[in-house]
């Protein structure tokens, strides 16, 4: 249970993992793997868990107790500074409110952290334009993202995060405050656009329509992954 | 199915094997009619006075007859398409049926709504994937079955989520 799929090779692994904020437990000792290329949806209710996983997994919290590991080695146990690097460098972020800079233009927020990469100037910004042309958002580049539709900001942010070219790929509730229409298209640009890149993603989600755009589901109630719906996409 | 060759008489006069050639590309989805149950339609149709059959006619093939909407028939396809359907759960008497006996046999409802729930799942994703390759009409479709088997998880949620109390009261009730 709550192993990556048959023939290929873990890339991140949650091992017996438990957080608490305060008195109140968020995770009690969960487990859950997800191999290279492999599109993993987290669900469970609200308070499960599934978000502190999430956290977990991408190093941004670290765990009381239990491991995480990244591509063989542990992530947990490295600095702040490896573990800041490493979410620059080898993961994206997809966040329900898309976290872009409102004042900021369409190509200024996809270009930023290619600069924090400490990629040119130039080739940030011609990056940058390709993404939004790929998302659709080509004639949107020059917009302040705060002047952007909810769905078009969604797309920027997911522009953002795959313009640094990730390992892996961390959304959390990336439709949450879109339309069903719209949080559709985005979910659709965001999954194949992954499989084409061969990009791994963990996927948070309360919402079963979303989740089926994975390859595979794991549940987490109770701060405890309980089940896997096991791999059906080919 | 049987309205629904109606309305197709009342798009334009068919014969039998026409209609349902016209029948299996729009609305089959994968279980075509067999020319047996079109013809026994067609003459119950006509036994109605909801259709009526041309003469035999006679071409290079066998014999066939072209078949007409009538005005009753006009009307009921009228009525049929105007009145909502029946909104009915399709599986809710199964899925309850097995929840409600597994707790009274004291068996594991739990494993049986997360196994539900997997092949719940299972076909959310197979109706997804559908949509990405499909038509507006397929797109059309599989809405409409993931939004059913949405309700149904929104119920099995829930159920698990009680299955505590159901435990309890099933206890008492023995």
């Amino acid at each position: 249970m709550n192993t990556p799929s048959a023939g290929r090779g873990t890339l991140i692994e949650a091992r017996d993992v438990t957080k608490s904020f305060g008195q109140t437990p968020a995770l009690r000792g969960a487990a859950a793997a997800v191999a290279q290329g492999e599109i993993v949806a987290v669900m469970g209710p609200s308070g499960s868990g599934k978000s502190t996983l999430l956290h977990c997994l991408a190093g941004i919290f670290l765990p009381d107790s239990g491991e995480v590991w990244f591509d063989g080695r542990r992530l947990d146990t490295r600095t702040e500074a490896e573990r800041t690097r490493l979410r620059r460098t080898a993961f994206g972020f997809v966040f329900q409110f898309g976290n872009l800079v409102p004042e900021l233009t369409a190509a200024d927020n996809v270009a930023l952290p290619l600069l924090l990469k400490r990629e040119g100037r130039k080739a940030a910004y011609q990056q940058a334009a390709q993404w939004l042309d790929r998302l659709g958002l080509g004639d949107k580049g020059a917009r302040r993202t705060g002047e952007l539709s909810g769905g078009e900001a969604q797309r920027v942010a997911v522009a953002r995060a795959l313009a640094l070219g990730p390992r892996l790929l961390f959304a959390d509730e990336p439709t949450g405050s879109l339309d069903s229409l719209t949080g559709e298209k985005v979910m659709k640009l965001l999954t194949s656009l992954a499989r084409e890149q061969r990009i791994t993603m963990v996927l948070v989600t309360h919402d079963v329509r979303v989740a089926a755009y994975a390859d595979r589901e794991v549940m987490v109630r109770d701060g405890v992954v309980t089940a896997d719906a096991g791999t059906v996409r080919t | 199915m049987t309205l629904t060759l109606l309305g197709l008489l009342e798009r334009e006069p068919s014969y039998g094997y026409d209609l349902k050639r016209d029948y299996d590309t729009h609305f089959a989805r994968g279980k075509p009619l067999s020319f047996g149950q079109v013809y026994t339609t067609l003459a119950r149709l006509a036994r109605d006075g909801k259709a009526v059959a041309g003469p035999p006619e006679h071409g290079d093939g066998p014999e066939r007859k072209r078949y007409w909407i009538t005005e009753a028939g006009a009307a009921e396809v009228d009525a049929w398409l105007s009145r909502p359907a029946e909104p009915e759960p399709h599986l809710q008497p199964v899925l309850f049926a097995k929840v409600t006996l597994a707790l009274m046999l004291g068996r594991p409802a739990d494993s049986y709504l997360d196994a539900q729930r997997v092949a719940h799942l299972k076909r959310m994703r197979e109706l997804t994937q559908l949509k990405d390759a499909g038509s507006l009409t397929d797109t059309l479709l599989a809405d409409y079955g993931l939004f059913h088997l949405e309700a149904d998880l929104r119920w099995i949620d829930l159920t698990a989520a009680r299955l505590g109390e159901l435990k309890e009261e099933a206890v008492r009730g023995r």
